[in-house]
């Protein structure tokens, strides 16, 4: 048994410690806004917060994320308003939109810790999530757009 | 090479050319009428559009939303003619249903930058219909002419009283009027929707908050996880197995054989994950004819094959006379590599085989296709199989294809429960139908001013045209149209031009890759032009300009990007500039670039891009900032492609494996980008594709002018970049 802390949330799981915790959201606990792209660390699309810090869900064990705050893109805000998710609806930054969960849980940790980042900071935070799409340009924008309504 | 008939593509050209032209009326309001409806209080006009009592105006969307907008511009054609409030706008999409595969010939594929092309005018003209009878209902409820009423934002008025009715409260006697068969669309000028960026995309909300849902996120009561191990060599098949130590692991159900090889089930997919891991040391594979096979040997064969004359798909004028007899000429040889698609989203698929039914749930951009190999591998009848699309994590012509369709409906009916398969990185990437490896040989000559008077091209490349229908090419005397798109129609004014096509196929996988035959020409053209430029001492930019004169849609874009980038301004020290501009997909785009290049004599060589400007001209315009954003991101999947990535092959499989060793242009090498949109009244062209097309041209003259070493492969390489 394996007991997390999922967006303020307790979850008892039936689960080996060892699972990665992106396996652990996605398929036993059901939250799917986490995204699987790579499983070695490589494209982001897994971020989530743990206390706050953003980590690859693929390559955590579940076990390393007992006792501790996990938060998903399902609580990055009750009600989409965080002020990331308003910039990147003002910029219009999606396009598949798979990779946008991880590249919105690598910018909040970002403004939480630099509120108003510059361009090689923005870049130092955000070169961990790979986009496909090429939304970047759009990406560094929203950054700067929410920092400045911040 | 397994030749799947998936995606139809003559169908879809022939199509596309009707399009041009107009599509008939009939096509498509036969069925439109047909499907008339007065079910449940609403009223269905035809096939594309459902007014409910609430004023909700459902649109059923055929195309699929990958990223490239079409969840929002099929409702904006409907919705313009329709005079919608675009607050009620709602969408569903369309499974597999023959009766919208009218803009493509009976199929329905998100294809080939088409999907506006094939479909503006059919949805134009069904929501111009159902505006058409909203005004007669609403004639008839007040007893007026229906000269006297207007329509806005989902009301119709009557002018002189000012009394005016929601369209919800029309619907019940909408729905028993008679659907025109004739409508007249608006003129441009009195667009409220179609043109303007006041209209934000329908999918970006649930993309922001993790609700948007994707096929890997498909859940289904009972459901279990699988994942297919195939052999890692091109054509191998198991030879014996062991499945012991697999279902040995904790959470994995079976282990069960499809045709791809072997599936394990398990209650998740990191189970799964572990189960495979496990039985891949226990399974003997027969590696097939392809075991040897490396990239060095493809090349090998492909240069060969490019020794002898290809089947000509143009032939102006004499250009083997004119280039035996001019004073200078000059030959170049140039090879792309096989690319991975990529797609941030690996494949995926989920089934679900019953008695007497199955369901597939998917990230598709073909419905037909998906809907055939369910069909096949189900062993059911077509009326008893339904496909249930869901978003795409990026298609780029690799959901297209049907193999994850058929690994999970055989799971599927072999466990007798739903079953997702999903497929690793490294699966996504080893497995995949790549942008085919290509290997082009092109030679010019020029007159003693220096202008080019031949022009030639010889380009080896698997045939995309005989792989969707196999015996395509006798028909069309060897010429593969897909993969000359770019070269065949090359709009420079030289008198005497030959595009030869041959058709090799070494035996790996390949497939359609965004902007397919025109990723390949789009560079080697350019490329190629700029070398000819410079050794006919002209500008490369003004040279460009005088040979598109008798194009003068081409010759605007070109001075558009280049004004835009400020080309007649100094370049900044350290930096340098490239242009490049190509028609394909009915769309003309011109992309300058600006690079610098650190270190040019080291290992460590690097290019470095600062700007690019983008100038299309795509016809009129649907959705000014969805044509952007696919100018932008086909721009960085283009560099990407010349910068980053190839995909080797290493005794018959493919070295390359996930993110670290095929990797993608990131936020910090992502440059500035300017996109610029020539307005205009032709009719739309497509807009997924063309960038990526032309930005690797741009890209090799840039560095070529930074460096003064030409490049005659993609990706650029720092030994390449070594003066």
């Amino acid at each position: 048994m394996v007991s997390l802390t999922v967006n303020e949330r307790r979850y008892d799981l039936d689960i080996e410690p060892e699972m990665p915790l992106l396996w652990a959201i996605r398929d036993v606990i059901g939250l799917t806004g986490t995204k699987f792209g790579c499983g070695i660390a490589q494209c982001g699309a897994c971020t989530v917060h743990l206390d706050g810090v953003p980590i690859r869900s693929c390559t955590t064990p579940a076990s390393r994320a007992v006792g501790r705050r996990i938060t998903t893109i399902e609580g990055l805000s009750p009600d989409g308003t965080h002020p990331l998710q308003v910039a990147w609806v003002a910029e219009q930054v999606p396009q598949c939109g798979y990779c946008q969960s991880g590249q919105l849980m690598s910018a909040a940790a970002l403004l939480a810790r630099t509120p108003r980042p510059n361009d090689q900071e923005i870049d130092a935070a955000m070169t961990g999530n790979v986009c496909r799409c090429g939304t970047y340009q759009r990406i560094r924008r929203a950054i700067h757009r929410a920092a400045e309504g911040a | 090479m397994t030749r799947t008939p998936t995606l139809d593509r003559r169908a879809f050209l022939t199509v596309t050319a009707a399009a041009g032209g107009g599509l008939l009326v009939g096509n498509y309001l036969g069925p439109l009428q047909a499907s008339l409806a007065a079910a449940d209080g609403s009223f269905e006009p035809n096939i594309w559009v459902r007014i409910d009592a609430d004023d909700t105006v459902r649109v059923m969307l055929t195309q699929l939303e990958m990223g490239q907008g079409v969840m929002t511009a099929m409702p904006m054609l409907v919705g313009e003619e329709l005079d919608v409030d675009w607050s009620r706008i709602a969408t569903e999409w369309v499974g597999a249903d023959s009766r919208y595969g009218a803009g493509f010939g009976g199929q329905q594929i998100t294809a080939g930058s088409n999907s506006i092309r094939a479909y503006w005018r059919p949805l134009r003209e069904a929501g111009a219909a159902a505006r058409q009878v909203l005004v007669a209902a609403a004639a008839a409820e007040w007893g007026v002419a229906v000269e006297d009423c207007s329509t806005d934002k989902g009301r119709v008025q009557h002018d002189p009283t000012g009394r005016s009715l929601r369209y919800g409260a029309l619907v019940d006697r909408a729905s028993r009027l008679p659907v025109p068969a004739e409508v007249t669309l608006k003129e441009p000028g009195s667009f409220k929707l179609l043109g303007r960026d006041e209209v934000e995309r329908l999918d970006i909300p649930e993309k922001v908050d993790g609700r948007a849902g994707f096929g890997i996120d498909v859940q289904r009561p009972g459901m279990l996880v699988a994942r297919v191990l195939r052999c890692p060599v091109f054509g191998g098949k198991v030879a014996k197995y062991d499945a012991t130590r697999a279902t040995a692991v904790n959470g994995v159900r079976d282990v069960v054989p499809v045709s791809a090889g072997l599936a394990v089930v398990a209650d998740n997919y990191w189970a799964a994950s572990r189960g495979l891991q496990a039985l891949a040391d226990d399974v003997t594979w027969d590696e097939g004819p392809l075991a040897d096979l490396t990239t060095a040997e493809i090349s090998r064969r492909f240069r060969e094959k490019a020794e002898q004359p290809g089947a000509p798909a143009r032939n102006d004028g004499d250009a083997d006379a004119a280039l035996a007899g001019a004073a200078t000429t000059f030959e170049r040889v140039f090879e792309v590599p096989y690319l991975a698609h990529a797609t941030m989203e690996p494949m995926n698929c989920t089934a679900h085989v019953q008695a007497d039914r199955c369901d597939v749930w998917l990230p598709t951009q073909g419905q037909t296709a998906t809907h055939g190999a369910a069909v096949a591998a189900s062993g059911l009848a077509p009326d008893q199989v339904f496909v249930h699309p869901t978003y795409m994590g990026g298609g780029f012509g690799r959901r297209g294809e049907v193999d994850f369709v058929t690994d999970a409906v055989e799971a599927s009916k072999a466990v007798g429960r739903p079953v997702k398969v999903v497929w690793s990185r490294e699966d996504d990437m080893q497995h995949d139908y790549y942008r085919p490896y290509t290997y082009v040989r092109m030679w010019a000559a020029l007159d003693a001013d220096g202008t080019p008077v031949a022009w030639k091209q010889r380009l080896v490349q698997p045939s995309l045209l005989e792989r969707t229908r196999p015996g395509a090419l006798a028909a069309t005397r060897g010429i593969d149209f897909i993969s000359v798109d770019g070269a065949a129609n090359l709009p420079y004014d030289i008198p005497n031009v030959r595009v030869e096509y041959t058709e090799f196929d070494p035996g790996i996988p390949f497939g359609f890759w965004r902007s397919v035959g025109a990723s390949v020409n789009g560079y080697v053209v350019e490329a190629f032009f700029d070398e000819v430029a410079a050794a006919g001492g002209h500008d490369p930019y003004e040279l460009r300009r005088r040979l598109l004169r008798n194009h003068p849609r081409h010759k605007a874009v070109l001075e558009l990007a280049a004004d835009k980038h400020g080309w007649s301004t100094p370049v900044p020290e350290g930096r340098a500039r490239g242009i490049s501009i190509l028609e394909c997909f009915g769309t003309i785009v011109a992309i300058a670039a600006e690079v610098s290049v650190s270190a040019p004599a080291d290992a460590d060589a690097a290019v470095h891009v600062h700007r690019m400007t983008c100038a299309v001209d795509a016809g009129w315009t649907v959705h000014p900032d969805t044509i952007r954003g696919q100018m932008e991101g086909g721009m960085i999947y283009g560099l990407t492609a010349a910068l980053k990535s190839e995909i080797t092959i290493q005794k018959g499989r493919v070295a390359q494996s996930n993110f670290h060793d095929y990797p993608m242009v990131r936020m910090n090498e992502a440059p500035e980008i300017a996109v610029h949109i020539v307005p205009s009244t032709e009719n739309p062209g497509g807009v997924g594709e063309p960038s990526t097309a032309v930005l690797p041209g741009a890209l090799a003259n840039a560095v070529a002018a930074a460096t003064g070493k030409r490049i005659y492969r993609m990706p650029i390489r720092p030994e390449m970049l070594r003066a």
